[in-house]
């Protein structure tokens, strides 16, 4: 096993945990946010297709990594901007319960 | 600046870019800061991405130390079609079809960490670099990202109406899920050992994994058809994770620290995620993945019996029983979301509160399709948020309520679910309607709810059924209260 594997394995065990405090005790009203949030996070596949991209010489790797840099792309945009949506609907009736938060918005 | 200083820079700002995403995410846990979180979390998007771009422009792959001719075009015309897909459909789905949209994106993502896995292994083979770690990473990696594709692509099916949310199996079905699995283990076995040289399989390594993904992909399908559409979020939920899996498994192949990290962010909450979204639907995860929720006998157990008759009413009366009512809570479900009827029902309750009625609105955890899914819809027809009000909150009012209005809202009110345990969603939280001094439901017909089953609540004497389109109805008792 080469340092680096294990480095990065300790990396992937630790990012693990911190996933596992990192969400506590949710409201149920944001759970949809909150799974949407998490789904936006993970098209951080986008970096990965970009770097296949960059090693792609014969005709069907580069067919392979366009197709992973198309969804890819749709799953950050989309899951940014849908999450966002959501979100708004939250901010905009926040204010009467919380009218400090308005100024943000 | 020489190349090394440069990739150290490159190197700490994926950490960076991490986390980012870990304070986003956590920001997300309150509604006071989750627009921000989620806001944050995109700038390390954006971080980790234009990083990843420098790199490949002046220092090259980190894999190869160059960057290949054709990749700028792949790269841009990429994030360009699929950047614009996403952001056209993300800004103009109907808030109703949002739980399908989350569905697809994971779908996708899921579907990119796959490929990144398949094609790293095409390159590997062909350089001899395929130790017995990358094979392990790819292996895990391609089944997560396609059991994630072609799940969530059912999962959509389902919610859209494409396939019926009824739970769906054919004869032996269990025995296929199993055995596609074991195909899966099987090839992931022989491919773990010939890198092992304890077998070889020198030349087939291609073609296992292609075995091995089509497989996983026929798996997903076989796993998720048998759930039932009232599920579907938590089963999105699962398979988020894995696909968050799937990308951290992306980033042991590519050794990319920024891969790694948000992979296994994601996998690991979207897993505590699952679990707080089927508490609050009171099912375990595994008997969610078992399926058959609301579908098959158990339905036929639940039914006998409740078959009462049912008493109908007009719009006229229900305008009078409403206007002269002092305390009125409104009761809105997924019928009220597909027809629109956000609109016409806040009016309703302007014009009663006019009267001087109270009007609330009793929001249970998974009413519309998803968690939070109805108060999006309600906040969007611009109901006051205080009139919003959770279930265990509301449900002590209920006895003090005039009328209970359901609208397009089935299982969610079905008093089986405290009192029959034989009834499938035995146990289930629901709003207590049943105790409202009388209660009124609007429903198109007599149908089945999402789960499937009869509503006992309907055969309650106390009940009056005003057979309409949720909005049409609205609309009608509008006019109806402005006459009176």
């Amino acid at each position: 096993m080469s340092f680096e594997l294990i480095a990065a394995l300790t990396i992937f065990i630790l990012a693990v945990l911190v996933g596992f405090e990192v969400i506590s005790k949710v409201p149920a009203t944001l759970h949809t946010p909150l799974m949407s949030g998490a789904n936006s996070i993970h098209g951080i596949v986008l970096v990965g297709s970009m770097l296949i991209a960059a090693t792609a010489t014969e005709p069907l790797s580069q067919i392979l990594a366009f197709v992973a840099v198309i969804f890819a792309a749709m799953n950050v945009v989309g899951g940014y901007v849908v999450t966002d949506r959501m979100l708004q609907m939250f901010k905009r009736r926040l204010p009467t319960a919380k009218p400090d938060v308005d100024e943000q918005g | 600046m020489d190349a090394q200083t440069l990739q150290t820079i490159i190197h700490f700002s994926y950490v960076f870019a991490a986390a980012l995403f870990v304070v986003g995410l956590h920001q997300m846990n309150s509604p006071i800061t989750a627009r921000q979180g989620n806001l944050i979390s995109a700038a390390g998007m954006a971080i980790a991405v234009i990083v990843t771009a420098i790199q490949l422009l002046v220092l090259g792959s980190p894999a190869t130390g160059e960057t290949a001719a054709l990749a700028w075009p792949i790269i841009i015309g990429g994030v360009l079609i699929g950047g614009g897909l996403g952001l056209y459909s993300a800004r103009t789905v109907k808030m109703t079809a949002m739980p399908q949209l989350v569905s697809i994106f994971n779908a996708v993502g899921g579907g990119a960490a796959g490929l990144i896995a398949i094609e790293d292994y095409m390159t590997a083979v062909r350089l001899g670099t395929a130790d017995v770690w990358l094979n392990i990473f790819v292996v895990l990696g391609s089944i997560l990202g396609s059991i994630a594709f072609s799940g969530s692509i059912i999962a959509t099916g389902k919610l859209q109406g494409l396939i019926s949310g009824q739970p769906i199996m054919f004869p032996g079905h269990r025995i296929v899920t199993a055995l596609l699995a074991l195909i899966a283990l099987g090839g992931t076995l022989a491919l773990v050992l010939g890198s092992l040289g304890v077998i070889n399989v020198a030349g087939t390594e291609i073609l296992i994994l292609g075995i091995v993904v089509v497989a996983a992909l026929a798996f997903g399908v076989t796993m998720v058809m048998p759930i039932g559409g009232a599920d579907m979020p938590v089963v999105i939920s699962l398979l988020n994770s894995g696909t968050g899996l799937a990308a951290a498994m992306a980033g042991l192949v590519l050794n990319n620290p920024v891969l790694i990290i948000a992979g296994a962010l994601v996998g690991a909450s979207g897993a505590i995620l699952t679990k707080l979204m089927a508490d609050a639907m009171n099912r375990s995860v595994l008997s969610v993945m078992l399926g058959g929720f609301g579908g098959g006998e158990a339905v036929a157990g639940a039914t006998a019996g409740a078959g009462g008759a049912v008493r109908e009413v007009s719009v006229d009366d229900v305008a009078i029983q409403l206007a002269y009512a002092q305390k009125v809570i409104i009761v809105p479900g997924y019928g009220l979301a597909v027809a629109q009827a956000q609109h016409a029902v806040r009016e309703l309750a302007e014009l009663l509160e006019g009267r001087g009625v109270e009007v609330s609105y009793a929001i249970h955890p998974v009413a519309g399709r998803m968690p939070g899914h109805m108060n999006v819809l309600l906040a969007e027809a611009n109901v006051p948020y205080p009139q919003l009000r959770e279930m265990e909150e509301i449900n002590p009012e209920f006895p003090r309520a005039d009328v209970a209005l359901v609208i397009g809202a089935n299982d969610v009110t079905n008093p089986a679910a405290r009192s029959n345990p034989q009834s499938p969603i035995y146990g289930m939280p629901i709003l207590d309607v049943d105790q409202a001094r009388s209660i009124v439901v609007i429903k198109r017909s007599m149908a089945a709810g999402y789960a499937g089953i009869d509503n006992e609540l309907y055969h309650d004497p106390k009940t009056g059924m005003l057979f309409a389109d949720a909005r049409a109805g609205l609309t009608e008792l509008v006019g109806a209260v402005k006459q009176l």
